[in-house]
């Protein structure tokens, strides 16, 4: 079971990554006034075709060869149809594709957003390269977090060393605290 | 530890320079967590931060910690296969816990002993 959005945005991620992606960017916001939230996961991978792109909500279909059932859209669709939002997709093929998942915010059965820190360093703990553009906003406050930029501040430390990941999950822990604030 | 700044990732790049040229090398031994829907649902984004955790605490420069899609073997998530450099094959150990983790890192990936009641099987596939 998914318990929180965090790890919905993960799994979500994870098929861009396997998409083969390079750039890949991440943008939430909080509308307290409009009572949304609005989660869109964006990447340049090698997109879907409109029928593929059509099927991907169904559980019963996927591209992997390991097993025959895809999970990862059909369980974010649910999650945010149970909180009086949706779940789109647009995708071009050879150019990219676009999760867009809205939620009534102030929703009983909306999940809680989780520990994106947490899923950021996950994200950028592989051997794949990969550019990740992180956006948070919520009450006019914001988190940004490019990891192009931060690789370029590590010089010749990779950022996926352990020390550069335990760095980006302390700073982006803070800032999302004082996003909450 | 302070508030750090995007900025202050520079700083440990004097502190770090010498774990480089390890890191850049294959590496001794490679912790790959597997994290598909099925082992994110199970709880492997838990396992993977532990992971990096314990590798950090430790002060171990030689381990990669990397992260790959579904298995094929959902029902035994969280997973992770672990690579030593010079051993036969790699092992992929299943249904992790926090208390697994350590004792993996301790007995394997430090003394070379795989912890075979944590394992799936001792196989031949690779995960590269």
């Amino acid at each position: 079971m998914m318990e929180d959005l965090s790890l919905h945005i993960l799994d979500i991620a994870e098929n861009s990554v396997n998409a083969g992606a390079r750039n890949i960017s991440i943008v939430i916001q909080e509308d307290v006034h409009l009572d949304r939230l609005t989660i869109e996961i964006g990447d340049d991978g090698k997109g879907m075709s409109a029928e593929v792109a059509q099927r991907a909500t169904d559980p019963f279909y996927t591209t992997r060869t390991t097993r025959r059932i895809g999970m990862g859209l059909p369980l974010l669709k649910e999650a945010a149809e149970m909180a009086n939002g949706k779940l789109e997709i647009r995708s071009v093929p050879n150019s990219g594709t676009t999760i867009k998942a809205t939620f009534q915010l102030s929703n009983i059965d909306r999940k809680p957003l989780g520990n994106m820190a947490e899923t950021i360093t996950a994200l950028l703990a592989t051997e794949h390269q990969v550019n990740i553009l992180y956006r948070h906003s919520r009450g006019g406050k914001n988190v940004t977090f490019d990891s192009k930029h931060v690789e370029n501040q590590l010089g010749d430390i990779l950022l996926n060393s352990i020390e550069a990941l335990s760095l980006v999950r302390t700073y982006l822990e803070q800032e999302e605290s004082s996003l909450a604030q | 530890m302070g508030k750090i700044a995007i900025e202050d990732l520079a700083k440990i790049q004097e502190a770090a320079r010498y774990k480089i040229a390890l890191r850049q090398g294959a590496g001794r031994v490679r912790l790959n967590v597997h994290m598909g829907t099925c082992g994110i649902a199970a709880g492997a984004r838990g396992i993977l931060t532990e992971v990096m955790k314990e590798i950090e605490s430790r002060n171990l420069h030689d381990v990669i910690v990397t992260n790959s899609g579904c298995a094929g073997l959902c029902s035994q998530e969280p997973m992770m296969t672990v690579e030593v450099l010079g051993e036969p094959a790699p092992v992929k150990y299943v249904l992790l816990t926090s208390e697994k983790v350590k004792k993996i890192i301790e007995l394997h990936v430090l003394k070379g002993q795989a912890v075979r009641e944590y394992a799936l099987a001792l196989g031949s596939e690779r995960t590269r």
